[in-house]
């Protein structure tokens, strides 16, 4: 942790994050959030991958759209609520245009059997990138306070109600999550300090 | 044909709805269509899904499909009501509890939401994956995006060229 800390960066000015989120939206076909990981942790290193997760989880939680929340969060660390509002305006203007100015000419080619292929073939890669991102993003829990034994059994339990059982996310948000966030508040206290300091 | 919309309701129903989507404006879907659809028939069924499947082809959040059943609602006046309708409380809420526990990271509590829900967020992310890649018929699909997660964990591959070659394929109709 104190060494990936230690490399990184900070955006220079609220510019530069309005482009960066722009950039990265505009990546970002069916979901943004796998592009969102690799530019902000692996590319502008603005963040660690610990701090990546910690951001998502507040955005995963709360209402709204979780990299809608991340990228305000982002912003308003560097650069406060003006910050919070370049990064946002970021990950949407651009994208918005793009997409209404489709719908706008859409129904002519939505019967196409290329344009219908093509979506398939981009959507499943889309469902790869999420799954490849949530392997990468593993890597992170080795330095959970919970144990990485622990972990796997929650990655896989909230895999199987979520995918397999198909339950309501609020309940495994509320319920699996207390008793997730229950036990690793015992864990933190055994431990002098919790883990995910490193700012 | 389409009902004359009635702004104002609309605005407040997406309000409300910012406040319960948590998971993301997707989740909150099925309520859009009962409102949109059946109560104020502004929008058609087939308008309904094609929303959510732009949004999805296109770049950028997925969440922009509100937009685009507002434009197709009531042109641009509708796009900006119901955007802004979806985004305005979560944005709020979102800045005020990230401040509230960033000067709080001491926190044991704060602590705890942290580590305990890491792994959940990483659970939720498998789920989409596996959602997304189960909800089409057919296996042949499962072998780009199997390609692509592990070119994404283990290569710096641009994830540009990745989208691409799946757009080729299934263009060339392999997928």
């Amino acid at each position: 942790m104190t060494e990936e800390s230690s490399a990184l960066r900070r955006p220079s000015s609220k510019t530069e994050l309005f482009v960066a989120f722009t950039l990265l939206a505009l990546q970002g076909f069916g979901g943004v959030l796998a592009v969102a990981q690799r530019v902000l942790c692996d590319q502008r290193r603005w963040l660690t991958r610990e701090q990546f997760l910690e951001l998502l989880a507040v955005g995963q939680v709360l209402p709204g759209p979780n990299v809608c929340n991340v990228a305000l969060m982002v912003g308003d660390r560097f650069f406060g609520w003006r910050g919070a509002f370049s990064a946002l305006a970021g990950i949407m203007t651009v994208p918005l245009v793009l997409v209404l100015v489709v719908t706008a000419v859409y129904a002519e080619y939505a019967m196409h059997p290329a344009v219908a292929g093509a979506l398939r073939g981009m959507g499943a890669v889309a469902a790869g990138l999420i799954v490849g991102t949530a392997l990468k993003l593993s890597s992170a829990l080795r330095v959970n306070a919970m144990g990485l034994a622990i972990c796997v059994g929650l990655v896989v339990l909230a895999f199987v109600g979520v995918a397999l059982l198909r339950w309501p996310l609020v309940w495994i948000l509320l319920g699996l999550g207390a008793v997730s966030c229950v036990y690793a508040w015992k864990r933190v206290g055994a431990d002098h300090r919790p883990e995910s300091e490193g700012r | 044909m389409q009902a004359p919309v009635d702004f104002l309701s609309l605005f407040l129903h997406f309000l409300l709805l910012s406040l319960l989507s948590i998971g993301g404006a997707i989740a909150v879907a099925p309520d859009m269509h009962r409102v949109m659809v059946h109560e104020m028939g502004v929008l058609t069924d087939a308008q309904f899904n094609s929303s959510i499947a732009l949004a999805q082809a296109l770049p950028g959040p997925n969440v922009l499909f509100v937009a685009v059943m507002g434009y197709q609602a009531a042109g641009l006046k509708g796009a900006a009501v119901t955007l802004a309708g979806i985004m305005l409380p979560s944005t709020t809420l979102a800045l005020a509890a990230s401040r509230w526990g960033h000067a709080r990271q001491d926190w044991r509590a704060v602590g705890a939401f942290k580590a305990g829900m890491a792994p959940l967020v990483i659970g939720l992310m498998f789920s989409t994956g596996w959602i997304l890649a189960t909800e089409v018929p057919g296996w042949r699909h499962i072998v780009p995006t199997v390609a692509a997660a592990v070119l994404v964990w283990r290569t710096r591959l641009h994830l540009l060229v990745m989208i691409a070659v799946g757009g080729i394929l299934g263009a060339l109709g392999w997928v």
